[in-house]
């Protein structure tokens, strides 16, 4: 036998499409089964829901219903990025077991492995979005916008989800174990959450905290779902939000591929 | 798969040049040539650490090699990889199943990244789970499944696309004696389909059941290369004879009583004080021995048959026992996987 007598299949563009749904549709698998991603999915973010909306709701604004309306366009990228520091775990458990040697030694796309990841998580942030609009209304918040608009906050708070798996996926790549991924892929993310216009107005701030709040991406897509729903002017934060979004996924889709190629 | 008669003088499938690969100052493999003849099983005998994974990852294309060449089908492993991934499979060292899907999801799933279409992909791992005696396994997660049941998945993954060339990176580590045999069964099988395997094993026993041809790795280097008998006689034929003595002072003498039977391959281990023997006619040799030492007023306190193993190899080929950090495991393994005697 030799080299002519293998037949080698030729490699087709289409693959890195097909090879992508086939790790999304085994992630999303994991994600049904999998008791703990189910708490972090659902029960943690509507109990935080619940906690901000009673508990701060009187002290930041006048009552617990006024707050539901600020707080509540905020809330959505706050799950989708809360929710993106379980890729970088689920990353990093598929390289400590041999899981990851076998897909790199299969003539799938490499760039596969990783976009089925995040497309999966993607899907879980439309879920998750979805569950905060539904219990978010039944606790009193209403859309003061068109339905359009409205979707558009949604589908943006979602997008801006699937930017921030690209870091995380990048941050569970580059762990060694899983326990360094739990804590890398989620103490980032509480400056980043907390130091926007995500829970309270940024003029509370003291000045130096300002200037950081001021050019968080999170406040910029923040803003924008807050004037999608609630109305006012949106393109002055929509494209800096779309700016960032841009600007995360060329770093760090690139960096996480190619981290994941030479993997030693 | 056509059948291809190993005897046949056929062109390598894998030829190995002047490979080798550092790990800042560890060289994992230093300077290795191979070639692999198609529909052979060959393995890479070695303790831990010898650079056996490390061979294996750069010839499945995970692990760029600084310098020499590898081929598989004439592909080279680093210019063509891509090509090599579709016509190799891999099975390493740890079990590469997802624990949260089941059986047949995980094969489905791999038939599908070999590029199958569904239909196909569902038909073979149907197939493969008959074959791999899982079938009623097969729609329960592989968390429950024994590590016998995982390693067979795990292999049962590796040939969902039926590959021309499998690697299977130690396939019987930390399994109990009975998977072990079914597992040489199932390898031994798939080469009579015309499929090419080459494996890493620790177990001279292992390299001996299977192997048309065995490598001893030491720190990166081949050894030695040929057949498993050519192996095992240059450590003292099939079955070697140990004695430990009542009285430890008594070991030169016994040994000088002794030398009338075997006189070069006979060996006293200086840490344990036994010696060991070819004992080339079983247990007639064993007779032998037990009544020269007998009749030298020698008393022993036990003895016994064994097969030879790495250690012998090794200190047969290099003077050293094949010592390596895991020691223990690595015994532990060896004692649970090999029978006591042969007949």
């Amino acid at each position: 036998m030799t080299g002519s007598d293998v037949t080698v299949p030729k490699q087709k563009f289409v693959w890195v499409f097909k090879d992508t749904l086939t790790v999304a549709w085994r992630n999303v698998l994991r994600f049904r089964r999998l008791p703990r991603l189910l708490v972090f999915s659902t029960i943690q973010p509507v109990m935080l829901l619940l906690l901000f909306t009673y508990v701060f709701g009187g002290a930041v604004a006048d009552d617990a219903a006024a707050y539901i309306q600020f707080l509540l366009p905020g809330f959505l990228i706050q799950v989708v990025v809360f929710g993106s520091s379980q890729t970088a775990v689920g990353l990093a458990e598929d390289l400590s077991g041999g899981l990851v040697d076998r897909f790199r030694s299969l003539p799938m796309s490499r760039p596969a492995f990783l976009a089925g990841r995040t497309l999966a998580d993607t899907g879980r942030y439309l879920f998750l979005v979805a569950l905060i609009i539904g219990i978010g209304s039944a606790i009193g918040f209403r859309f003061e916008n068109q339905a359009l608009p409205a979707i558009a906050a949604a589908l943006l708070a979602v997008l801006f989800g699937f930017a921030f798996t690209w870091i995380t996926a990048y941050i569970g790549i580059m762990s060694k174990d899983v326990e360094t991924a739990q804590v890398a892929g989620f103490v980032w993310i509480f400056p980043v959450v907390f130091a926007s216009s995500m829970f309270v107005p940024i003029d509370t701030m003291p000045g130096w905290l300002q200037a950081f709040a001021r050019n968080n991406p999170v406040t910029f897509t923040v803003d924008t779902v807050r004037t999608l729903s609630l109305g006012g002017a949106i393109w002055e934060n929509l494209w800096k939000s779309l700016a960032s979004i841009a600007g995360i996924l060329l770093v760090f889709v690139p960096l996480t591929v190619d981290r994941y190629r030479r993997i030693p | 798969m056509p059948y291809i008669d190993p005897a046949q003088d056929n062109p390598p499938i894998v030829v190995v040049q002047g490979l080798f690969k550092a790990f800042g100052l560890i060289r994992a493999v230093d300077g290795i040539d191979l070639t692999v003849k198609p529909g052979t099983i060959t393995s890479l005998l070695g303790p831990n650490g010898s650079g056996k994974t490390t061979f294996v990852r750069i010839l499945c294309t995970l692990l760029q090699p600084d310098r020499g060449t590898a081929e598989i089908a004439g592909l080279d492993v680093v210019r063509q990889a891509a090509a090599v991934r579709s016509i190799i499979g891999l099975a390493g060292q740890n079990t590469a199943v997802d624990d949260i899907l089941t059986g047949r999801e995980n094969l489905i799933m791999m038939g599908r990244l070999y590029h199958l279409d569904s239909k196909e992909a569902r038909r073979r791992a149907g197939d493969l789970l008959d074959f791999f005696g899982l079938s009623d396994a097969a729609e329960r997660r592989v968390k429950t499944y024994s590590g016998g049941m995982r390693r067979r998945l795990d292999l049962a993954a590796s040939m969902i696309a039926y590959p021309p060339m499998i690697f299977l990176d130690e396939p019987t580590t930390g399994l109990d004696p009975r998977s072990r045999l079914g597992l040489w069964e199932v390898i031994k099988g798939l080469v009579e389909r015309g499929t090419t395997i080459f494996l890493t094993t620790q177990y001279l026993e292992e390299a001996d059941r299977v192997s048309d041809t065995v490598a001893v790795l030491d720190a990166g280097r081949i050894i030695r290369q040929g057949t498993p008998q050519e192996l095992k006689d240059c450590c003292g034929g099939d079955t070697l004879l140990w004695v430990k003595l009542a009285n430890p002072a008594s070991t030169n003498t016994a040994a000088h009583t002794l030398r009338t039977l075997d006189s070069e391959k006979l060996r006293v281990d200086a840490v344990t004080g036994l010696l060991h023997l070819p004992a080339r006619e079983g247990n007639t040799t064993l007779v032998q021995v037990v009544r020269q030492l007998d009749s030298a007023g020698i008393d022993i306190a036990d003895l016994g048959l064994r097969q030879p193993t790495l250690d012998d190899v090794f200190l047969q080929l290099t003077g050293r026992r094949a010592e390596t950090e895991s020691r223990e495991q690595s015994d532990d393994g060896l004692e649970e996987g090999e029978p006591s005697g042969r007949p």
